[in-house]
Order: structure tokens, then C-alpha cells, then sequence
């Protein structure tokens, strides 16, 4: 029996003689490989951002938005006329079991000064409540009370982002800013959060009492008027009777006769982003299978041209018989041949796929991940379409009679 | 007891309707360290033989004995193994491998059966330079002339120590001076290293070299007689 080093020294000889043909042929495993690892890193990419975001939003959320959810026909007005009050989600806290937590919000953007530096920003108006229900913890300082709530006081929390860029690297808290003129003492910083699922800044963002807010920043059209009610489950199986409770309790204050259209939406928010982070998932595999195609049509190329050597070589596969190579060591020469053209493709590709992804997320910006398991697997399925491809050229050479194969012109 | 026995030997090709026997029963044997010539028109069946008992090609009939054992029970790679051990074969074509060097293509034959790669070296050394080829290691086939491409065929038939070369037409393409070297050399592995040699040839003058000719017609032994003191071109000692 012949050794591997011998005859991958064969091999290699033989794949040298035809350079440029060798090379051809590598060309198609090293784009397949290619397309299957940036394309599973564009899916991997997506699907780590979503749950980053997910993460970032917090658990078990709903959202109550005013406004009917059928947008079949003309009614597109969610959120348009705001119809929630304090009163419901104080109703919701009280009266739905399994909620949790509740973070009214009233909110609208403004001016931000302080000293001689602004800023415009998002505000929001809410109650201690929203700490819970966004996952969120402070960096420095106290969140607000039920009291400064009641009493309409003027404080607030800073996002990372606000304090960035007001104040620098000094320490914000017990200092005074400017919120649409009226003085703000700050009492608090939000941890970092990062990106939002639609590309926002989620630390440029300020919270203060909700009653401030519609007092003393950007008053109400009636008294008591939220934007949203945001709801934390108790746990992620309570979501779904959460949003039962809600819906019935809601109907039942704003008088929803059996036959009426609902005025305000319960949104689960973790459903959202799950069928979300599900249907990037699928279609990012989606993407590695079409990809994974032309990895196929690689191997085809590489069975076609060990095809055509093994005829070019029939004569030299008669002489190498005739001094004594057995079956396997026949096999073994043109396997290895095919194995090592798609090997070095796959490397090749892998190369390839890894600068792909990186071009991909600096020109297009999406966040591409490869995984060191996508390398792993497209490497090894490179190694399987050569075996694969190559093992019938190769079984072909060595059944060759070798009288014939001798004497073939 | 005989190197090679062969015992009512045939061998039908089948085209389409017709069938040509190639070989028409031929028993004959062959003792260790004969030298034997054949001979006979084009056609009548000598390469047909040849690859026969070089175990390249199997009879439609009768039974094949080399060194005792029937080799017509043998499968693919046990006929590998004895094409590798115990046959060495020169080509009149030599079937060299081109684009590899002279040494490698000697060592070829230890490639196969598992020989180290220093010792393969030295050995295929050795025998390249036994046949005068010093020098020329590392040449390739066709930057070889007909001669010496010969004699590196020959050195990869000695290389594994086979006690039996095959030469059909091995002078087939030289021109006279180079095959009476090659046939010096040939004569002189039967003489010192006892290697039996068979050897086809349509020359009587390198059937002269020979100690027995026989002769093939339409698939048949037609004569098989020693070579007579008086025509031989190298006279025993
Ligand atoms: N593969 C084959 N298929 C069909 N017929 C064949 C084949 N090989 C040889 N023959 C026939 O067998 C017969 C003997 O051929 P062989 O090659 O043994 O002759 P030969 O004595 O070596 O002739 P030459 O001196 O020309 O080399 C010829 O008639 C030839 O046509
Ligand atoms: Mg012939």
C-alpha cells in the first residue's frame, strides 16, 4: 500500500501540471464556500442584533397604545387620539394579577441646557414603574418616588447619551438643567442600553415625573392624558392572560360595547421581536441554502474535471498497475487529488467569506457574525463534497483493466 | 521446478460476431534463469503471451502456473502484488511516466509496496546507476534519448528484485547501436543476477542474444529449440 505523503506528493504534481484548470475548478468550492459563511454570518448577524435588542428592551413587555389596531381600510389612527389615562394604568396595576409592573408614559421632545451646553431630546414622563418594566438600573444617584410623582417635583433621570454630551465626564448628579427653560434638579443615571430594534439611541432619552410632564413641560389636552401604557407579565406564561386582563378591564372603563371597535391596542412587544428574530433566522438559512447550491455546483465542477484527468491519465493509471498499484492505491491518488482541490478552496473560501462579511457590514452596515461553527461546517462540507465528487472518478480509475488502460491512445 | 508453466493457454477476443483467438493453446515452461526468445509473424499472438504471464491480462482459458502457484484464482490486488514482487516489465514504448524524473519513475515500483522512502531512494540510485545512468537522476523522460529511456525502464524492472523480466520488442524503437547496449546489459542480469528473461523480438540478431527461440504462429507454438554454439552472439564462458 502506498503512503499518504507519497501520494499527496502525487497529487499535488498532477494538480500543478494544469495549474490554471485546477485553479478554475477550485473557484467554484471557494465562492460556495464563500457565499454559505457571509451569508450565514449576515443571518447570525441579524438574529444576535435582535436578541441584543430584546435584551435591551426588556422582558414580557406590552404596550397599550390608544387607537384601534385595524388598519384594514382607512383606520390607520393608532395612537392619533390619545384616549389612555394615569387612571387606566393605575386600574391595570391594581386590578390585572397578572401584570406586574406598569410605566405610564407621556412623552414629547425638547431642549435640554445646561451651563452653556444643549441638547434636544426625547422626555418622558412616567412613574417609578418604568425601571421594573424596562429592566433598566441607574449607573449613580436614586430613581424618582411615588411622592415626586404625586407632587409633580422637578427632578430627572439622564441617559447615558444626555450626560455624554452635557456634561462630559463631571458627575451630573444634584446638578440643575434646563428642561424648556424650567430648572431640573437631576437626580439619577440610567445604565447604558445601546440600540433599539428601529436604530435609535436608547440612552438619549430623559425620564421625569409623569405628572412634571404634563404639567410643568408640555401640558395636556384633558387632564390625566397618557401616550402609552407599558406593562410588564409577571412571567413570559402570564403574558397572554395579561393581555386578556387588560383588554377586558380597558374595554369595560372606556364603555366598549360587545359589537365596537376597541380605541386603544395591546401590543406584545417579546412576540414581536421573537417572530422577528424567527423569521431572520429562517432567512438567513434560507440564504446559506442557496449559497450551499453553488457549493454543489463546485463539487460538480470538481467530479467533471477529475472526470476528464482520470481519461488523460488512463495511460499513466496502466503503467502505475502494471508495477503493482493496487485498487485503493488508485482510489487514494484521485480522491486525494479531489479532496485537496476542494480543501484549498475551502480555505480559500473561508478567506473569502470572512473579508466578504466584513466589506458587507462597512459598505451595507449590517452587523455580519461569523461563527467559528459556520467556518467549521462549511470547511467540512468543502471536505465532503471533494470525498463526495471525487470518490467516482477515482473508483472508476481503479477498476480500468490494466492491459487496457496501457494501451489507451 | 519451472519459473513459469502454462497449460493449454487460449485467449478469444470477441468483436461484435466475430472472435479472434489470439492464443491457441500454448504449454510451454520456462526454468529459472532461462533467457528465452519468441518470435513469429505480427499477429500470431507473442504480446498476447506476454501480458499473460506478466499477469496484465487474464486467459479465456487453461492454467497459469509462476513459481508453483496457480495464479488464475487470484483477484485484482493479489495480481497487483505479483506484478510488483516477481515481474519486471520493459515495453518497447518504455511507459515511463513523463513529467517525473528518471529516479522517480525507478522508484516507483517500492512506492507501492511500503519501502521507506531513503531506502527507495538509494535503491533506485543503485540501479540507475548499474545501468550507466549516472548523472541523468534527475532528468526527465523526454529529455532522454530512446536508449537511455530504455535503461530506465529496465533499472525500474530490477528495482524490486524480480526474478523475472519481460521485454516485448524492448528494441523495437532504438536504432542498432543502442540495442545492442541494451541487449549487453540484459544479457549480462541473466548471466550474473540469474533473472530469467523473456523477450519478444522480431530480429533474429537479438534472438541471437538469447539461449532458446520459440516460435508463434496464428496462436501457436510452431518451434521451440536452443540456440544453436555457432549463432550465438555471446558465447557461453
Ligand atoms: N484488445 C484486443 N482486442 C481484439 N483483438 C486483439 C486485441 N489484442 C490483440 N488482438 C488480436 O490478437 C491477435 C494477436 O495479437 P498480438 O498483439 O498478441 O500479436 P503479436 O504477435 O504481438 O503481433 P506484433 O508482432 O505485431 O506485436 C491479433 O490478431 C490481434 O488483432
Ligand atoms: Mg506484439
Amino acid at each position: 500500500m502506498i503512503s499518504i505523503p507519497s501520494t499527496l506528493k502525487i497529487s499535488l504534481r498532477a494538480l500543478r501540471v494544469n495549474k490554471m484548470r485546477s485553479a478554475l475548478t477550485m473557484l467554484g468550492i471557494i465562492i460556495g464556500v464563500g457565499a454559505v459563511i457571509t451569508m450565514l454570518a449576515v443571518g447570525t448577524g441579524a438574529s444576535e442584533r435582535i436578541s441584543e435588542q430584546m435584551a435591551s428592551i426588556g422582558s414580557n413587555l406590552l404596550i397599550i397604545m390608544p387607537g384601534s389596531s385595524t388598519s384594514g381600510g382607512i383606520r390607520m389612527g393608532s395612537g392619533t387620539q390619545s384616549t389612555l389615562t394615569q387612571d387606566d394604568a393605575e386600574a391595570i396595576a391594581q386590578e390585572c394579577p397578572a401584570v406586574s409592573d406598569v410605566a405610564p408614559i407621556y412623552n414629547g421632545a425638547a431642549q435640554v441646557v445646561y451651563g452653556n451646553q444643549n441638547w434636544s431630546t426625547g422626555i418622558s414622563g412616567t412613574t417609578p414603574g418604568i425601571l421594573p418594566v424596562r429592566d433598566w438600573s441607574l449607573s449613580s444617584g436614586r430613581a424618582f418616588t411615588e411622592q415626586d410623582v404625586r407632587n409633580a417635583t422637578k427632578v430627572c433621570l439622564l441617559g447615558q447619551t444626555i450626560v455624554d454630551s452635557l456634561f462630559g465626564n463631571a458627575d451630573p448628579v444634584g446638578q440643575i438643567i434646563r428642561i424648556k427653560k424650567v430648572p431640573f434638579m437631576v437626580i439619577g443615571v440610567l445604565a447604558k442600553k445601546g440600540q433599539s430594534s428601529n436604530g435609535q439611541d436608547q440612552d438619549d432619552t430623559i425620564l421625569v415625573p409623569l405628572t412634571t410632564a404634563q404639567k410643568k413641560i408640555f401640558g395636556t389636552p384633558f387632564v390625566g392624558m397618557v401616550r402609552s401604557i407599558t406593562v410588564k407579565a409577571r412571567g413570559a406564561d402570564e403574558l397572554a392572560a395579561a393581555e386578556g386582563q387588560i383588554n377586558e378591564l380597558l374595554s369595560q372603563r372606556h364603555r366598549i360595547g360587545p359589537r365596537q371597535e376597541m380605541d386603544f391596542t395591546v401590543r406584545n412587544l417579546t412576540q414581536m421581536m421573537e417572530a422577528r428574530e424567527q423569521s431572520t433566522q429562517v432567512m438567513g438559512l434560507l440564504l446559506a441554502a442557496i449559497a450551499s447550491v453553488s457549493l454543489l455546483v463546485g463539487g460538480i465542477g470538481i467530479m467533471n474535471i477529475m472526470l476528464v484527468s482520470v481519461t488523460e491519465r488512463t495511460r499513466e493509471i496502466g503503467i502505475r498497475m502494471s508495477v503493482g498499484a493496487k485498487t485503493w492505491d488508485i482510489r487514494l491518488q484521485f480522491i486525494i487529488e479531489a479532496l485537496t482541490l476542494s480543501l484549498i478552496g475551502g480555505v480559500a473560501g473561508i478567506i473569502l467569506g470572512i473579508s466578504g462579511s466584513k466589506i458587507l457590514s462597512a459598505l451595507v452596515g449590517w452587523a455580519t457574525v461569523v461563527s467559528p461553527l459556520s467556518v467549521l461546517l462549511s470547511f467540512s462540507f468543502s471536505g465532503l463534497v471533494g470525498l463526495f465528487f471525487g470518490f467516482y472518478p477515482a473508483y472508476k480509475a481503479s477498476l480500468l483493466n490494466p492491459i487496457d488502460a496501457l494501451h489507451y491512445e | 521446478m519451472a519459473l513459469i508453466e502454462t497449460q493449454h493457454l487460449t485467449k478469444v477476443y470477441e468483436l461484435g460476431d466475430s472472435a479472434v483467438r489470439a492464443m491457441d493453446d500454448v504449454s510451454l515452461t520456462v526454468a529459472n534463469g532461462e533467457f528465452v526468445a519468441i518470435m513469429g509473424p505480427s499477429g500470431s499472438g507473442k504480446s498476447t503471451f506476454m501480458n499473460v504471464i506478466g499477469c496484465l491480462d487474464v486467459p479465456t482459458g487453461g492454467k497459469y502456473l509462476l513459481d508453483g502457484m496457480d495464479v488464475g484464482d487470484r483477484d485484482r490486488d493479489e495480481l497487483a502484488e505479483i506484478r510488483n514482487k516477481k515481474i519486471g516489465f520493459v515495453f518497447q514504448g518504455f511507459n515511463l511516466l513523463p513529467r517525473t524524473s528518471a529516479l522517480e519513475n525507478v522508484e516507483l515500483p517500492m512506492l507501492y509496496d511500503g519501502c521507506p522512502p531513503r531506502e527507495r531512494r538509494q535503491r533506485a540510485m543503485e540501479a540507475l546507476k548499474a545501468m550507466g545512468l549516472e548523472g541523468r537522476e534527475h532528468h526527465h523522460p523526454n529529455q532522454l534519448s530512446g536508449g537511455q529511456q530504455q535503461r530506465v525502464a529496465i533499472a525500474r524492472a530490477l528495482v524490486n528484485r524480480a526474478p523475472l523480466i519481460l521485454a516485448d520488442e524492448p528494441t523495437g524503437n532504438l536504432d542498432t547501436r543502442s540495442s545492442v547496449e541494451i541487449m549487453e546489459l540484459v544479457v549480462k542480469l541473466n548471466r550474473e543476477s540469474g533473472i530469467t528473461i523473456i523477450l519478444v523480438t522480431h530480429e533474429p540478431d537479438i534472438a541471437a542474444f538469447s539461449r532458446r527461440i520459440i516460435k508463434f504462429r496464428d496462436g501457436l507454438v510452431v518451434s521451440d529449440e536452443p540456440v544453436k554454439q555457432a549463432e550465438q552472439q555471446v558465447k557461453d564462458p
